[in-house]
């Protein structure tokens, strides 16, 4: 079995990841924070909206958008990637209602016809175009390689006034970001990665109300005069854009996890939405940690440990949570049956 | 009573035509293999489209003889048990459970590495690691199942959702599948073929095997949904009458939950974890869309199902790297296109060129109606030619909308057109019409006062629309509800069988010199 399960040594499982091979680990750690964080976010959307497997559905089917884009840039660079994303996103959501209003096919059969006929038109346009000079094949659509992620560095050469200062800085004087001259950035996937997180929570902060409004009471949004459609489809754009960065770390299938565990985790801890925010993002970052350590002791992909460990993180609060968890369910339950003993006493003895 | 037993004696025969292909298959598997060994594509290169083709469909390379058999076995498995996930409102959860199956894939993999000696003396070397299909297919459908139970447990201990606890739980088990997965392929062994081929499925990796057991899982789909039938089918469309004749839905539906594992599992070799719920759902769907019988969307499913699996495996058979799985699917997403565009009855353009039409009649009609009121109006007999000035007064148009219905009455038959399109003349069919379609507005209109007790003019905007689609046998009917139909309650007179079928002369070039000149 020790092929398998490799023996859990403190050393190389706990402490290598943060000193000799910090400037991957960082790069991974953060990116999957990243992905997890934002996904959550909106995450927390669509579970309020019953749209859980719309997300999973456009998961799917940003597959195309991105291999057309693909095949008609040669590389994948941002811009044709977001348009790709976005025209497969308005697509799938369009065929879904379309299949499921002019038709007697319910919304269910709808979206699996939608997603998966997508998906194989993505796998297959993959499969033709492949080349050696990209990572974009088929496995990879469906788990990512986030390991990739800190292969590709930005590097800026600084003058010597800026060398001087970012000297003076405590964080950046350190090998990992200065080498010489030159300055490490960071992978562009993860700056892409770290706009696209902050433009969601500025959305988010921005647009709070119409999204609460339109998650729990359609009647009085459009009392209100919003128009929940408008929001609705920006909603899927946001998704899709989201789904598309993060596409190539944690791939098509490991995403509906991000997007589904840390909301459901916070539901079962908390009632109200700020807070749910709050276990969101603490829930992405303990993952991408756990993840990373469970990835490094039995050397599996990085993405799949991080979901491995975020649905840990959600069965330890389903077990556990203080207001709905099993243990408290069970320990109810005991009370009730007592209630209903000593009530049938009391029917007899009438 | 006598319908349902003809519907299970239908399904029977269905069942029957089932049972002979699963015979002629076994035929296939036990044939002698033939000298021609090379594995799918190996040839691809050298030979041209036809020649493939025919290498293809004359199935003496066992590797084809294989892929073929196999799709179409999980043609048949899918294409039943997806009804009833279609019907249930389902298909998420064969999604679910096709996605939860992939760790115990690896786990039944690995798992025969296993050996044991005795009781609690178990070893596990690498080295003995194989794709030994039961092994798999025992680790997959436990998977599956756990897959439901945590949907299932999820839904009934917390607040959350069906959908979020299917999301939760496909993606969850498919992150363990995969890093079992990454686990496996770093493995100092040589022998983890074929694993890979799970994600997205290769026809050409299935094996003998593979066959047998799909064979066997196949008949025991087949012969269960025959025996239960009615149970299905009750618990499928009513759950309330299920209830009153004690029927154990909950068992039921876990029964099912299990057979759609089994088909899943079956199907992954070939069609790959991602894609297997399409199998599941688009064949049905598209069956679903063209019959309103079940025993009839049970055939045709089972019918999609094969023709897309064969179809499929020849495209991925003519291109080698290309992943059979999604051929599959592009094959049933077609069929599915197919029967929602142009489906006989429920087809999104079918529906479209119906209304078309059915608008298009009721507007000749409409315009045969006024000829005949114009006509009734003057006191004149129904040879005589009636302007288009007049028509286009009656129906308050243009002369340019009169004319062009004059040309489309005329395309069909009922009228002639004289003096260059000014002057229109009844045909006897187009007299006919007008006659029934004024009998039926009035017949309606006499019965909503007589027997309706409607005043009579609220009455007329009511007949406007039913006239142009009384049966023969409605007004039969109302001929002998009402016992005088010789005037309607406005006072007119209602045309009767004598008008309908008097004998019409043709008119001679009349006083005012026209007559057939076109």
């Amino acid at each position: 079995m020790n092929d398998f399960i490799p023996a859990f040594e403190w050393q190389r499982v706990m402490v290598e990841p943060w000193t000799e091979n910090l400037p991957t680990t960082f790069w991974i750690v953060l990116m999957g924070f990243l992905i997890t964080a934002a996904c959550g976010m909106i995450g927390n959307y669509l579970i309020l909206r019953r749209m859980a497997l719309v997300g999973d559905a456009i998961s799917h089917s940003v597959l195309p958008g991105l291999a057309i884009a693909f095949l008609l840039a040669h590389s994948l660079k941002t811009v044709p990637m977001f348009i790709g994303a976005l025209g497969a996103g308005i697509v799938t959501t369009v065929l879904i209602e379309l299949i499921h209003k002019k038709s007697r096919v319910k919304q269910d059969s709808a979206i699996g016809i939608t997603f998966s006929t997508l998906f194989a038109i993505g796998v297959i346009l993959i499969s033709f175009g492949q080349t050696d000079a990209v990572h974009l094949d088929a496995e990879c659509v469906l788990y990512g390689e986030i390991a990739f992620v800190p292969l590709d560095l930005v590097q800026t050469e600084l003058g010597p006034g800026a060398l001087s200062v970012v000297k003076n800085i405590p964080g950046l004087n350190s090998e990992m970001f200065l080498n010489g001259n030159l300055l490490t950035i960071a992978p562009p996937s993860v700056i892409r990665m770290a706009v696209v997180t902050g433009i969601t929570l500025l959305l988010i902060v921005i647009f709070y109300k119409e999204l609460l409004v339109t998650s729990f009471d359609s009647g009085l949004s459009s009392s209100l005069g919003i128009n929940a459609t408008m929001v609705h489809y920006a909603l899927m754009a946001m998704l899709s854009v989201i789904i598309v960065s993060a596409f190539e770390a944690v791939g098509a299938i490991l995403v509906i996890a991000m997007l589904i565990l840390p909301g459901a985790t916070a539901s079962l801890l908390a009632h109200r939405l700020p807070p749910m925010f709050g276990i969101t993002v603490l829930h992405a970052a303990l993952s991408a940690v756990g993840g990373i350590y469970l990835a490094t002791w039995l050397n599996c992909s990085p993405a799949g440990a991080m979901v491995v460990a975020g649905s840990v993180l959600f069965a330890l609060a389903w077990v556990f949570s203080p207001s709905e968890g099993l243990l408290r369910r069970w320990l109810g339950r005991e009370l009730d049956e007592l209630d209903e003993e000593e009530l049938e006493r009391l029917a007899q003895g009438i | 009573m006598n319908q349902q037993r003809s519907i299970l004696a239908k399904q029977g025969r269905g069942a029957g035509h089932a049972l002979g292909l699963l015979a002629v298959l076994a035929v296939f598997v036990v044939l002698p293999e033939s000298a021609w060994p090379a594995k799918i594509g190996d040839v691809a290169e050298e030979t041209s489209l036809g020649q493939q083709a025919i290498r293809f469909f004359s199935f003496r390379d066992p590797s084809v003889r294989y892929a073929v058999i196999g799709s179409v076995l999980l043609g048949i498995s899918c294409g039943l048990l997806g009804c009833f996930i279609v019907v249930r409102k389902m298909a998420l959860v064969g999604d679910t459970l096709s996605h939860a199956v992939l760790p115990g894939v690896a786990l039944g993999f690995l798992f025969s590495g296993v050996s044991a000696s005795g009781l609690l003396d178990w070893s596990f070397d690498v080295a003995n690691i194989t794709k030994n299909p039961s092994l798999i297919f025992c680790g997959a459908v436990v998977a599956g199942v756990a897959g439901t139970f945590l949907v299932n447990t999820l839904k009934q201990t917390t607040k959350i959702k069906e959908d979020s606890a299917l999301g939760l739980t496909l993606a969850s088990f498919f992150a363990v599948g995969i890093c079992l997965l990454t686990m496996i392929q770093r493995l100092p062994t040589g022998n983890k073929s074929g694993i890979d081929k799970f994600m997205f499925g290769q026809a050409a990796a299935i094996g003998e095997d593979d066959i047998r057991l799909m064979t066997g899982v196949t008949l025991l789909i087949v012969v269960v949904v025959f025996v239960f039938y009615k149970e299905l089918l009750v618990t499928s469309f009513d759950a309330g009458f299920a209830r009153s004749i004690a029927l154990p839905s909950q068992w039921i539906h876990h029964g099912l939950m299990l057979l759609v594992a089994f088909a899943v599992v079956i199907a992954l070799q070939a069609v790959g974890v991602v894609l297997v719920s399409a199998m599941l759902i688009t064949p049905a769907a598209a069956a679903y869309l063209l019959t309103d019988r079940m025993h009839r969307m049970l055939l045709l499913a089972v019918g999609f199902g094969v023709a897309s699996g064969v179809i499929g495996a020849f495209i991925s058979f003519l291109k080698p790297n290309i992943p059979t799985g999604p051929c599959m699917v592009l094959g049933a997403s077609a069929v599915f296109a197919v029967a929602f565009f142009g489906g006989p009855r429920h087809g999104v353009m079918t529906r479209w060129w119906r209304h078309v039409s059915r608008s298009k009649r009721v507007q000749r009609e409409n315009t045969l109606k006024a000829m005949f009121q114009v006509l009734e109006r003057r006191d004149a007999q129904p040879e005589e030619s009636v302007s288009l000035k007049e028509l286009a007064e009656r129906r308050h148009e243009m002369l340019d909308e009169v004319s062009g219905q004059a040309q489309a009455l005329k395309q069909h038959g009922f009228v002639t057109l004289h003096e260059e399109g000014n002057k229109i003349l009844f045909t006897p069919s187009g007299w006919q019409l007008a006659c029934t379609i004024v009998r039926n507005h009035r017949l309606w209109e006499l019965y909503l006062t007589n027997e309706a007790n409607i005043a009579a003019d609220h009455v007329h905007d009511d007949a406007e629309q039913i006239e142009h689609v009384l049966g023969d046998d409605v007004v039969r009917e109302l001929e002998r509800m009402l016992d005088d139909t010789t005037r309607d309650p406005h006072g007119r007179a209602i045309p009767g069988f004598a008008d309908i079928h008097k004998p019409f002369a043709p008119v001679a070039p009349g006083p005012s010199g026209y007559g057939r000149s076109s």
